[in-house]
């Protein structure tokens, strides 16, 4: 089909610098839409031979106007939003955002809740980084560790459908609780699967960790120093690979991780190849702990009896009035979060994750912020890119993982 | 580690500084000029050698319209710090924090063309989420949700 | 012209006889048969369905079955565009130019509700369905689609292929 003919197709973006006069350094465009670059940004470098001199990092292609959507929502309603911020580890956000609203309503969650919560973000943090590798992989070329990885990561997602029953987005975090409790056989799955989890990863390893080709490309490539990284707000694995232990799940503990055994895994020098092995021995120690979570789990209610928030048994919503009002108000009104705003902050697997929340008073939010951390590393992401090779930008880039939805929001 | 919180909001706090501690961070009122002097202090004194985050709230009929939301974080003393300043509708303007934090320059651009808030010294405030020729901020409550500028036209059905 | 027992005439001087239709028929079928199983993709992908599309593409579901597994990175070279997340109003003109930028015959899957309507963004950021830019072949709804409705629009749209007209020459024929 022809298109109606447009005089000019605008450009969304203004670069940072012009091409200069006849023989000078050389503008390359790479971007939004190109294999290379994981997610839509638009990186313009200007190149002396095949070196980037310096780069114009453009984000913003998937800006979805989350905040604004969120202000037409109640509290509960905005919870798939939430979940679309960071595809990938989708419960983390919805954790982190429901223990942000549950401290403006002062409620402490059940304990089977609180364990549950953190097997599952422990749980979403080997998704995620097993998505990030497996593209960073692909990007090389290693296209059979990618279709390893990919492959146990399809046992999660499919296994996290038996549980929330979508396989990507889950809106399973209630403020207050969880949308429902286990269901049976699901731990011993989940014991199969890590198994399973063991066997992939091992080949993924003995692929590429000693492979020249793969270090050679990851070694010495896109170096952060500790500095540079803390002046530039770089936390979660970037920080760490670094050798800063940076880690909120040790600083600021929440959830159940005070209670756990775990390490916080360090690089040397903060190159690719320190950014690809923190992540992976980050799932290793995830592993560690869901094993621990799932000794430790208590019986008991997943949802606090608080009826501000929690929705009344849908038996009793049939048969009572009081319980059919109740649901009817936090359906139509939302939960009613008193005013004040708060800050919360949770480990993800990109970094921190935050939201700032405002209310002032009533069940629709005033303002839902959220601190994330893949836009934040976009402002840095530079200092990785400038002094390397053109080609290096494809790794560096993939090794830095840009997640669009939480980045553009 | 309430203790800590609490003894950093006793040395923040002065007469043109009210500080507070609320859901397990410090809080503390600026006025608009001393911005600058007490993420000075924060830094140098205190530590706060991470800005988190930089953002606005819009308060619509309040007068002065919009809080500037800067949060820091301390990466030896795992505290973190809210600063807050109110800016008015007519000259939303704050300073840049650009020349303390390298973190600041992407979160300002954000913040400026969602809320229009202005930050001097910051030199590139190009548009970042949103893109050239975008007309109003999306994020003041006086822009409605849906109303949509659209660089292509759209097909006539 | 003279018409003999042996011959059967292909033109009219009113129009093409009914010979001449059943040959463009069967040219068509021949055609859209070896097209239907030649899909060479652009993924053009930008959001949270880039998950699905990543499972959908690799062993479990394996999209190699309908010859639709090789994605093709150049505009050029694909004639299967699809459309994999929410499409922005800064994402617009770049959808449109590649539309632009690729060959005849081409078509266009919407996959997932965002790009088929703007899904639940309906706010001042997302194109209200790729379908107001460029037109749209197929549409996978779903937030994100599952791999099977992934495939099930694949083979939707080979049936599409394969009943369609496929002009070689001319429109004629
Ligand atoms: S349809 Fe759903 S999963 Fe797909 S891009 Fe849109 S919001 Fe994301």
């Amino acid at each position: 089909m022809k298109l109606p003919p447009l005089a000019s197709l605008p450009n969304p973006v203004k670069s940072a610098f012009a091409p200069s006069a006849e023989g000078g350094p050389v503008i390359v465009n790479i971007g939004p839409s190109h294999p290379a670059t994981h997610g839509t940004v638009q990186i313009i470098a200007e190149l002396d031979g095949e070196r980037v001199l310096r780069t114009d990092v453009h984000c913003g292609y998937l800006h979805r106007g989350f905040e604004k959507e969120c202000e037409a929502h109640t509290w509960h309603n905005l919870i798939p939003y939430v979940d679309r911020l960071n595809y990938v580890s989708a419960l983390i956000n919805d954790f982190a955002y429901c223990d942000g609203v549950e401290r403006l309503l002062g409620i402490e969650i059940t304990p089977r809740c609180r364990y549950l919560r953190t097997l599952l973000s422990e749980y979403s943090r080997i998704v995620d980084h097993l998505t990030c590798i497996a593209a960073g992989l692909m990007e090389l070329g290693a296209m059979t560790a990618f279709l390893y990885l990919v492959m146990i990561r399809d046992y999660m997602y499919e296994h996290l459908a038996d549980l929330t029953g979508a396989r990507v987005t889950y809106t399973y975090g209630r403020i207050g609780g969880l949308a429902r409790d286990l269901p049976d056989g699901w731990l011993a799955r989940l014991a199969e699967i890590l198994d399973q989890y063991e066997v992939f990863v091992g080949r993924v390893h003995g692929l590429v960790d000693r492979n020249r080709i793969f270090i050679d490309r990851m070694r010495n490539v896109g170096v952060l120093s500790t500095a540079d990284a803390i002046h530039y707000a770089y936390t979660g694995p970037i920080l760490r690979s670094t050798g800063a232990p940076r880690d909120l799940r040790r600083d600021t503990p929440y959830l159940a991780y005070a209670e756990l055994d775990f390490d916080v895994p360090v690089g040397i020098k903060g190159d690719n190849y320190d950014r690809y092995y923190v992540r992976m021995r980050e799932m290793d120690e995830s592993v560690h702990m869901i094993r621990q979570l799932m000794d430790m789990l208590p019986a008991g209610p997943i949802n606090v009896a608080d009826h501000r928030c929690t929705f009344p048994d849908k038996a009793l919503v049939y048969t009572e009035i009081e319980s059919l009002i109740n649901h009817f108000k936090l359906v139509m009104d939302g939960p009613a979060v008193p005013a004040g705003d708060v800050y919360v902050a949770h480990e993800s697997p990109n970094g921190e994750l935050g939201f700032y929340l405002v209310s002032a008073g009533g069940g629709v939010p005033w303002k839902v912020h959220c601190r994330a951390p893949s836009f934040v590393h976009m402002g840095g992401v530079h200092r990785m890119l400038d002094g390397y090779q053109l080609a290096d930008v494809v790794p560096t880039f993939g090794s830095v993982n840009m997640i669009g939805g939480e980045c553009d929001r | 580690m309430p203790a800590d919180l609490d003894a950093l909001c006793q040395s923040l706090a002065t007469e043109a500084t009210p500080a507070s501690v609320a859901h397990g961070l410090v809080v503390v009122e600026v006025p608009t000029a001393g911005v600058l002097d007490m993420v000075r202090t924060l830094k140098d004194a205190h530590g706060f050698d991470m800005l988190l985050d930089v953002t606005a709230v819009d308060w619509l009929p309040r007068e002065p319209r919009f809080d500037v939301v800067w949060h820091f974080w301390s990466t030896t003393g795992h505290v973190r710090v809210r600063v807050r300043t109110r800016v008015p509708e007519g000259d939303p303007a704050v300073v840049s924090l650009t020349s303390l934090y390298g973190s600041a320059a992407f979160m300002e651009r954000e913040c400026h063309e969602m809320y229009g808030i202005r930050f001097a010294g910051n030199a590139d405030l190009r548009p970042i989420l949103l893109y050239e020729g975008f007309v109003g901020h999306p994020l003041r409550k006086d822009y409605p949700k849906d109303r949509e500028q659209p660089l292509v036209p759209y097909l006539t059905p | 012209m003279t018409t003999s027992s042996a011959t059967i005439p292909i033109a009219r001087a009113d129009g093409p006889s009914s010979a001449f239709e059943y040959i463009t028929t069967k040219k068509d079928e021949l055609v859209g048969w070896a097209r239907k199983f030649s899909l060479f993709p652009y993924p053009f992908v930008t959001a949270c369905c880039a998950m699905e599309f990543m499972a959908v593409s690799s062993t479990p579901y394996d999209t190699d079955r309908f010859g639709a597994a090789l994605p093709r990175f150049s505009p050029r070279q694909a004639d299967l565009l699809m459309v994999v997340g929410t499409v922005t109003h800064k994402q617009a003109p770049v959808l449109r130019k590649v539309y632009e930028q690729m060959c005849e015959p081409k078509w266009v899957m919407a996959f997932g509700v965002c790009a088929t309507s703007g899904g639940f963004y309906q706010n001042y950021a997302a194109v209200q369905g790729i379908d107001r830019i460029i037109p749209v072949d197929v549409y996978i709804p779903g937030c994100p689609p599952r791999p099977e409705m992934v495939i099930d629009g694949i083979m939707q749209l080979q049936q599409k292929i394969a009943t369609s007209r496929h002009p070689i020459v001319t429109e004629r024929f």
